[in-house]
């Protein structure tokens, strides 16, 4: 469980990034956080594993304060705390084996990863992760060589990797096409189901936010606007969050989207 | 640029005049040119018809002396350029390793490998070794400066992905550094082997021994043929250590 008390960055610019945030994120629950840019939405999750340092406020993961810890117990903290990203943040050069391994980095000593020397069980772990994300095949080729989709899914194998107890999730469709983008959501979603693992996933396609998470927290100016099941995200907390607009023809769209989605899968299982 | 034309006659007229009162404090001995130029002439002649032979232990030995300095000093100033590199960049060092590994590399720089081996061999006496220390030391400046640069530059976002894992610092370098800046390293690394083999043939004219040491006694001799042998030698390697360097820069990618 994750929760996040009136959590305040203000950046040495002086520009105030997260206002008071707080929210509570339950065992397995997936929260899709919306805004527009500059809402403070990757402010927040990196100030949960503390990659941006918060200013005030406490973030606890579980019981451990993790905003109170020093050095060494923030990296160990850190391993409990998956994170995915918008551009994958892969190690390029590298196999994709190895950045599903480097996942493992925070449990192993540095002379065992120099040597990439992995206990077998993680070696094993990951061949069933890879597996899990579809890339078994894949295991010993260069990152670097794979299409966004399954870099994507490196990334989220990756993050599994660590065993933990948390996903943090920065646009993870940002730069995919619309399909790949459903399948990555729906993968994410999937996994986090299946390990009752919570999730904060940054989000700024609507749609898709409410196509597959739980909740949805709306920020705006750093600031939580709204905070509520994706259904009871109408026209006007919409406006609250990114001002005003015309959200009817956004909400058809979405429909449309949804309604080919599901014709397309029944039109698989006729084909089964 | 100057609009009225009888400005621009002066300023051209100006410049002639200066140019011819210059040449004229010029003080030419012509005997003495005449001299050199038979000089020059037997110096050519020697470089077409090199010898190889007569000096040839001496050469042997020169280049051996210099292959061994190139080789050492490349590796040893490699081996101390990468902590002292990753020191240097910004994104990784703490600001007093920052401000220290700095300016270790603005000393490296700022001396010339000459006034480095004069002052070595002043220190450490005549031959290779003040040449491996010089050498080693003009490697460092060279190359912990280009390697903490491309290290500033690195994809942040592939560090921030090791860092959520927990990793600690020295697995941050290897995982999410290392990885980025290894193709560059290496190519850099072959390109300082070249360059340490052209200068140990110049620190070698000052005493830091190898074939400078063998060319500078070979014109002191007035033996032209045997120091033409010398730098067709040195070209023929240098261009070898080309070839090579680009073949296996290619390899790394």
């Amino acid at each position: 469980m994750l929760s996040v008390e009136n959590l305040v960055k203000t950046y040495r610019t002086g520009d105030k990034a997260l206002n008071a945030v707080s929210f509570t994120a339950p065992k397995g629950q997936v929260v899709g956080l919306i805004g527009p840019s500059g809402a403070g939405k990757s402010t927040l999750i990196r100030c949960v594993n503390r990659l941006v340092e918060p200013t005030s406020g406490k973030v606890r993961l579980g019981d451990l304060d993790v905003t109170a810890l020093p050095r060494g117990a923030l990296r160990r903290a850190r391993r409990r705390i998956g994170m995915i990203f918008q551009e994958y943040a892969l190690i390029e050069r590298l196999t994709v084996m190895e950045n599903v391994l480097s996942g493992r980095l925070g449990y192993t000593s540095f002379w065992r990863s120099w040597l990439r020397r992995f206990p077998p069980a993680d070696i094993e772990n990951a061949f069933r992760l890879l597996d899990r994300v579809g890339l078994t095949e894949h295991a010993d080729k260069r990152a670097d060589a794979l299409s966004g989709g399954q870099r994507q899914r490196v990334g989220i194998a990756r993050a599994l990797a660590q065993e933990p107890e948390l996903l943090l999730v920065d646009e993870p469709t940002a730069s995919l096409d619309p399909k790949t983008s459903r399948q990555i959501m729906r993968l994410i979603v999937e996994i986090c189901d299946e390990r009752g693992l919570p999730a904060i996933i940054n989000i700024h396609d609507v749609a898709l936010a409410q196509q597959f998470v739980a909740r949805i927290i709306g920020l705006r100016a750093g600031a939580v606007v709204f905070d509520g099941p994706p259904d009871a995200l109408d026209a006007a907390a919409l406006t609250r969050i990114y001002g005003e607009e015309d959200w009817t023809a956004m909400r058809k769209a979405a429909e449309a989207d949804r309604e080919a989605e599901r014709d397309e899968a029944e039109r698989l299982a006729g084909l089964a | 640029m100057v609009k009225d034309p009888r400005w621009r006659w002066a300023l051209a007229v100006g410049a002639a005049v200066y140019l011819a009162l210059a040449l004229g404090t010029l003080d030419v001995n012509w005997a003495r040119v005449a001299d050199g130029l038979e000089r020059g002439a037997r110096f050519i002649g020697g470089f077409l018809a090199p010898d190889f032979t007569t000096r040839w232990r001496d050469i042997s030995q020169g280049l051996t002396e210099s292959l061994t300095m190139t080789v050492t000093s490349t590796v040893a100033g490699v081996l101390i350029s990468i902590p002292i590199g990753v020191g240097a960049a910004r994104n990784l060092a703490p600001p007093a390793v920052y401000y220290v590994c700095r300016a270790i590399i603005a000393l490296s720089r700022s001396l010339q490998e000459i006034i480095v081996a004069i002052l070595l061999v002043a220190m450490f006496g005549f031959g290779p070794f003040a040449g491996f220390l010089t050498l080693t030391f003009a490697t460092i400046g060279f190359l912990s400066k280009l390697l903490a640069e491309d290290i500033e530059t690195i994809d942040e976002a592939q560090a921030e992905a090791i860092r959520a894992t927990g990793a600690s610092w020295l697995q941050l370098v290897t995982w999410g550094v290392m990885p980025q800046v290894m193709p560059r390293l290496v190519g850099l690394s072959l390109y300082r082997v070249d360059i340490n083999f052209r200068e140990s043939a110049v620190i070698g004219i000052v005493g830091a021994g190898g074939i400078g040491a063998t060319l500078n006694t070979a014109i002191d001799r007035y033996e032209y043929d045997s120091a033409g042998a010398i730098l067709l030698i040195i070209i023929g390697i240098v261009m070898a250590a080309e070839y090579a360097s680009s073949h296996i820069r290619r390899w790394v990618q």
